[in-house]
């Protein structure tokens, strides 16, 4: 082989492992991404049952039921919406009412949203950066 | 010793880089030798400053001076010593002085050692490793200046963040900063080189141990990242595929590239132009890495004390060295000359097909970290990309890498025989895959996936070993001889073989955590138990304990063998830091042979009861000490002696004779 031809088969090699790659990320960016909504969001334009998401809000005051075994039912709010949310397993350590979570889950035929993860910053006073600029957007909270 | 000392010194150090990123530089243009020997001294005092600021700031959090306002938002008088030292850099202020300090420490081991380099390489090396550092410098000092006084001084701070008062802090942020920081060199001596417009084998030599050093340090600090997380966070995962475990997982694999392409071109003079682009990418990434984890811009579980103010400045120093370096490339890669040849089945076609498939896995994790950033400033909407995505892409990439590895060592330079390579390999190979069948009939719920991946692991190993006994000729000659010939062999050697089979002990790990995991949640009252692997757990009650800055709720678990026997007890609380009133929870792990037992609690029911998360994970521990492993090869590899001896050495050896002649 010349060193042209030898060229071409690596630079060939190289394209098409970038073709897989570009054809498995467009693949997998259509199934496995999921969008973050406020509760708000939801009311205005509902997600279809059985979607995968994300819920930013507040951890709606006076909304959490524990009690059920593992299992918690909390509502998360943006003081304009709630939507209520269920959560099997054992809740972040700063997981409290009036804080900022996110959870991610897939939303029942009902409007409840089951989720498998629910994410509360290990910072006091952090807000996950969604919530935060959702909330400011509305005037419902401000940094400190 | 004030402050005000700390924070003059890195003044001093700013102004000192500015003349070293300038002064060298001009002397290389201009052919004068005084002018490019600045360089050394400049580089060398500038770590002395560096050093003084940064233990400055380290002893006023040892003797916690509230007047500094950076002790007072990050410390506590009560705080164990351990954690008043690393508690430094355990803030963004402290963390990006300890980036400088250690970008320094590498510009001036350069300086120190690189005496054999060609004078105007070295000088050039230097400049671009001065302005760098003035870079980040003038960043600390201008936005985020850790010598900010506090008037009038408070009595006492605001403590540390609890999850990090831990060992994990002392380890993690340094040795990954090594890492990071490291690659620095391999990208100023490719900015040199294109300054130069000349590279040579040389080069190369001087730029894989570097990149080799900075490699066992990543690979140690995303390790210890890994396993800090997984025990602190008390959710009992290894790898999330978070952005900021990305940020630091993308230099790792351009860096494993870098690594692989530096040794072609040492050994081959081939695939210059290439080895130059990636050094220069692998340093990239870790300029993005440091802004997305400083920055916040992307949401994370383990970003601490982010600023998406600051994050703009570092978005310019990264637009600055990644745009300026690519420029530099488009013009002067050109003028290298191109190496030698070689067939597409030998030892370089083997690197060159490990540094397509790196580059394409970095690719696609590249893509999966920043889409959401894009769609956002796009359309305005808020995505999200997670573990689902990595794992259809980076799955199926890195698997064929796998199965390649082990042909690599065993073809030979120019052009390799594929089939001896079989040959060789075939008692590794059906090891691997009698292993791979038994595991698949004979563990329960062991899937054909896993299998696969056990098999894969094995293979790894098994590969690595194969190339340790051909290469001392083992079944050949006889185990005297064989014994002999094994001692003899470079330490590179073992350092390749090390590093393979720590990959393929880290992907056993993976695969059997992933697919043979049991997790149970339950509610549990005192005197229940749970089954978890062959274990028995009970629960005997809660107690309470008083550590020295925090109270907490333990409950205690006795474990039981399959034979019923007291295997000992578990451990697991909830912790309340009193100065900061904030909760965590402590995991309690029991390590059983490779496997590991984590149990974590969370609140108790109106019934008296607990709720407990209990994991079982098979040879989970396997992961971490496939990457010590790799780290381990990457040590041995880099004491070998031909590293020590440089090329560049032995010519100027030779040209003195030549003038004593």
């Amino acid at each position: 082989m010349t060193r042209k031809q030898k060229r071409l088969a690596v630079i060939g090699t190289g394209m098409g492992f970038l073709a897989l790659a570009a054809a498995l990320t467009f693949y997998a960016l259509g199934q496995q991404t999921s969008y973050f909504y406020m509760p708000a969001d939801l009311a205005a334009k509902p997600a279809a049952a059985g979607e995968r998401i994300r819920l930013g809000g507040l951890v709606e005051q006076g909304s959490v039921v524990r009690g059920e075994g593992t299992r918690v039912r909390f509502a998360v709010t943006d003081h304009e919406s709630s939507v209520m949310v269920v959560y099997d397993g054992i809740l972040p350590d700063l997981f409290r009412e009036e804080q900022g979570v996110v959870t991610e889950g897939v939303l029942g035929a009902d409007g409840v949203l089951v989720a498998d993860t629910v994410l509360a910053k290990h910072d006091e006073t952090y807000m996950p950066r969604e919530v935060a600029e959702s909330l400011k957007e509305r005037g419902v909270w401000q940094e400190q | 010793m004030s402050v005000e000392l700390g924070h003059f010194a890195l003044v001093l150090a700013l102004a000192l880089a500015l003349v070293q990123s300038s002064v060298p530089l001009a002397g290389a243009r201009l052919g004068s030798p005084s002018l490019m020997r600045v360089g050394e001294p400049t580089a060398i005092a500038g770590l002395g400053l560096v050093a003084i600021a940064f233990a400055v700031l380290t002893l006023a959090y040892v003797r916690s001076d509230f007047s500094v306002l950076n002790v007072w938002e990050n410390s506590h008088s009560a705080k164990p010593l351990l954690f008043k030292i690393t508690g430094t850099w355990g803030n963004h202020e402290g963390s990006m002085l300890l980036w400088v300090l250690i970008l320094s420490l590498f510009g001036a081991l350069v300086a120190a050692f690189g005496r054999n380099l060609p004078p105007t390489l070295r000088a050039n090396v230097l400049a671009v490793q001065g302005l760098i550092a003035t870079a980040f410098l003038a960043f600390i000092l201008f936005t985020s200046n850790p010598f900010t006084r506090l008037v009038p001084a408070p009595m006492q701070g605001r403590d540390l963040n609890p999850i990090l008062q831990d060992i994990g802090l002392a380890i993690h942020p340094p040795l990954l900063y090594l890492g990071y920081v490291g690659f620095s060199i391999a990208f100023s001596f490719a900015v040199a080189a294109l300054i130069d417009g000349r590279i040579d084998a040389a080069w190369a030599r001087w730029v894989r141990p570097w990149t080799l050093a900075a490699w066992a340090f990543l690979t140690g600090g995303i390790a210890m990242g890994s396993y800090w997380a997984y025990y602190e966070l008390g959710w009992g995962g290894f790898w999330f595929w978070d952005p900021v475990e990305n940020a630091s997982f993308m230099p790792w694999l351009a860096g494993t590239a870098l690594l692989h392409s530096a040794i072609v071109m040492e050994k081959r003079s081939a695939l210059k132009i290439w080895t130059v682009l990636l050094a220069i990418l692998t340093f990239s990434l870790s300029l993005l890495g440091t802004f997305l984890v400083r920055s916040g811009v992307l949401t994370s579980v383990h970003a601490f004390a982010t600023d998406p103010t600051r994050g703009v400045f570092i978005l310019a120093i990264l637009v600055f060295f990644i745009g300026g370096a690519l420029a530099l490339f488009a013009l002067r890669a050109a003028a290298l000359a191109p190496g030698g040849l070689f067939h597409p089945i030998s030892r370089e076609g083997a690197l060159v097909l490990n540094n397509l498939l790196l580059t394409t896995v970095t690719a696609t994790v590249l893509v999966g970290t920043l889409y959401p950033l894009v769609v956002e400033a796009v359309t305005g909407e808020k995505i999200s990309v997670g573990a689902p995505f990595f794992n259809l892409t980076f799955v199926p990439l890195f698997l064929p890498l796998l199965a390649v590895v082990p042909f690599g060592p065993m073809l030979a330079w120019k052009r390799g025989d594929l089939a001896g390579a079989f040959q060789r390999l075939h008692l590794a190979f059906a090891a691997a895959t009698v292993v791979a069948f038994l595991s698949f009939f004979l563990v329960d719920r062991a899937s054909a996936l896993a299998a696969l991946g056990i098999g894969l692991g094995l293979w790894l190993v098994f590969g690595a070993l194969t190339d340790l006994a051909v290469k001392s000729g083992v079944g050949k000659a006889g185990p005297a001889v064989a014994l002999r010939r094994l001692k003899g062999l470079p330490l590179s050697v073992f350092g390749t073989a090390l590093a393979h089979a720590g990959l393929g002990l880290a992907v056993l790990g993976v695969v059997c955590v992933t697919t043979l995991e049991e997790e149970h949640i339950l509610t549990m009252q005192p005197g229940q138990t749970v089954e978890a692997g062959d274990h028995r757990l009970r629960f005997e009650g809660l107690r309470p304990f008083t550590g020295p800055n925090y109270t907490e709720e333990q409950a205690h678990f006795a474990l039981f063998g399959a034979d019923s026997l007291r295997r000992g007890s578990i451990v697991s609380s909830k912790r309340l830091y009193t100065a900061r009133g904030m909760p965590t929870t402590e995991a309690g792990i029991r390590t059983i042979g490779l496997s590991q037992l984590y149990v974590s609690i969370g609140d108790e029911t109106a019934d008296g009861g607990l709720v407990v998360r209990v994991w079982w994970k098979p040879q989970v521990t396997l992961i971490w000490i496939g990457a010590l492993v790799m780290m381990l090869g990457g040590m041995v590899s880099l004491c070998d002696r031909r590293l020590r001896i440089g090329a560049p050495a032995r010519r100027r050896a030779e040209a003195a004779a030549g003038e004593a002649a």
